[in-house]
C-alpha cells in the first residue's frame, strides 16, 4: 500500500512535467523553427518543470527520499535551473539578438519579457547566495531564498502563461498551477516551522 | 428633482466618462492641427534589412499584409511610398533575406503585399513594417495578430516630413 502510494506520487510528478514537454514536442510551430530556437524554447519548458520539483524537494514531500538526499537533489536541480536559463536566453540571443537585447534591457514590446528577465536574475541571485549561505546564517538565508523563490515562481509562471509558443495551453496552465501550488505550500509550511522554532527558542531561553 | 445614487458602479461609470471626455478634450487641440504622425513601435526595427527589393509577393504567399500611408497634418493619402515588410513565416525566419520584401502604395495611399503565413516567434505572432525612404521621418511598426490563425494583418502609417 505504501509502495503503491510512493509509485503514484512519483508517477504523477513525472506526468506533470513530461506531459507538457511531450505536448510541446508535437507543436506544429516546431516545423518552422531552427534547432537553436527549439533547444532554447525547450530549455525554458524544462526549467518550468524543474520549478515544480524544487519546492517538493525543499518541503520533503516526495516519498522515498531521505532529507539529506532531498536537499542534495534540490542543490543539483538548482544548478540545472541556472543551466536551463542560460541555454534559454543564450539560444534566443543567437536566434534573434535584437529581440533578446530588448528583453534584457526591459525595452521589449512583449509583455511577458520583463517577468522572465526578473525571474532569471532571481535564479542567478539564489545560486550566488547559495554559494555563500553558510556566511549568511540559516535564518537570513532562508528568508532571502524564500523571497527570491517567490519572485522566480511568480515571474516564471506569468512569463510562461503570456507566451504564445510551442507549449500546449492546457498542459501549460496545469503545470503552472502546480508550480504555484507547490511553492505556496512549502512557503506556508516553512514560515510555520520558523515561527514554531523561534517560539521554542524563546521558551527555552526562559 | 433627480436623486443621485452613489454606489461603486455609478462612481466607476462617472469616473470613466470623465476620463473619456477628459482625454478626448486633451486630444482635441491636436486634432485641430490635423492627423498626428505615427510613432515607431518598440522592437519594430528588429531584424530589419535595409533596401529589400520591391516584389509582387514574398515566397508562395497565402497571408495578406495591408495598410495605408498618409501625411501628418492633413491626412492626405501618399502615393508611391515604399513600405518594407518582413516576418517569421512558414518559409523563413525573420532575419533571412527571403522573408523580406517591399511594395508601393497606390493613389489612395493603400498598400497590400501577399506573404507566407506568419508564425508566432518570440512569444507573439507579429509582423514588421518599415517606411525608410528619406522623404519623411522613418517609422518602424510591429503589429501583433489577434490570433496566430489569422490570414491577414494591417498596419497604418502617418508620416511627417523630415
Amino acid at each position: 500500500m505504501r509502495l503503491a502510494r510512493l509509485a503514484l506520487i512519483w508517477a504523477a510528478l513525472a506526468a506533470a512535467i513530461c506531459v507538457p514537454i511531450a505536448a510541446a514536442a508535437t507543436s506544429p510551430l516546431l516545423e518552422w523553427r531552427g534547432s537553436v530556437y527549439i533547444l532554447a524554447g525547450f530549455a525554458g519548458i524544462v526549467g518550468l518543470g524543474l520549478l515544480l520539483v524544487q519546492p517538493l524537494l525543499a518541503g520533503g514531500y516526495l516519498p522515498g527520499l531521505s532529507a539529506y538526499r532531498g536537499r542534495l537533489a534540490h542543490h543539483w536541480i538548482g544548478g540545472a535551473l541556472v543551466v536551463a536559463v542560460v541555454v534559454h536566453v543564450g539560444g534566443l540571443w543567437i536566434m534573434s539578438p535584437p529581440d533578446m537585447i530588448d528583453a534584457l534591457l526591459f525595452a521589449s514590446p512583449t509583455p511577458f519579457s520583463p517577468f522572465g528577465v526578473i525571474a532569471m536574475w532571481a535564479i542567478f541571485a539564489v545560486a550566488l547566495l547559495a554559494a555563500f549561505r553558510r556566511r549568511l546564517g540559516l535564518r537570513t538565508w532562508r528568508i532571502a531564498h524564500m523571497v527570491l523563490a517567490a519572485v522566480i515562481v511568480v515571474g516564471s509562471v506569468v512569463h510562461g502563461m503570456l507566451i504564445e509558443g510551442a507549449m500546449e495551453t492546457v498542459s501549460k496552465a496545469a503545470l503552472c498551477a502546480l508550480v504555484l501550488g507547490a511553492a505556496m505550500k512549502v512557503m506556508v509550511d516553512l514560515v510555520r516551522r520558523m515561527r514554531a522554532t523561534s517560539r521554542g527558542e524563546s521558551v527555552a531561553r526562559r | 428633482m433627480t436623486i443621485v445614487v452613489l454606489n461603486r458602479r455609478n462612481l466607476i461609470a462617472a469616473g470613466g466618462s470623465v476620463l473619456a471626455t477628459g482625454v478626448s478634450g486633451l486630444l482635441l487641440p491636436a486634432c485641430a492641427q490635423g492627423v498626428a504622425p505615427t510613432q515607431s513601435m518598440s522592437g519594430g526595427s528588429n531584424n530589419y534589412r535595409k533596401g529589400a527589393p520591391i516584389v509582387d509577393r514574398i515566397g508562395k504567399g497565402g497571408f495578406w499584409m495591408s495598410g495605408t500611408v498618409r501625411r501628418a497634418g492633413d491626412g492626405a493619402p501618399l502615393d508611391g511610398q515604399r513600405v518594407q515588410i518582413w516576418a517569421h513565416t512558414t518559409e523563413g525566419q525573420e532575419h533571412e533575406p527571403q522573408s523580406h520584401g517591399a511594395t508601393l502604395t497606390d493613389k489612395n495611399g493603400m498598400f497590400r503585399l501577399e506573404i507566407p503565413q506568419i508564425i508566432p516567434i518570440f512569444g507573439q505572432p507579429h509582423g514588421h513594417l518599415a517606411y525608410d525612404s528619406g522623404e519623411f521621418k522613418t517609422v518602424f511598426l510591429r503589429p501583433v495578430m489577434r490570433s496566430a490563425k489569422d490570414k491577414s494583418l494591417e498596419a497604418h502609417f502617418v508620416l511627417q516630413p523630415v
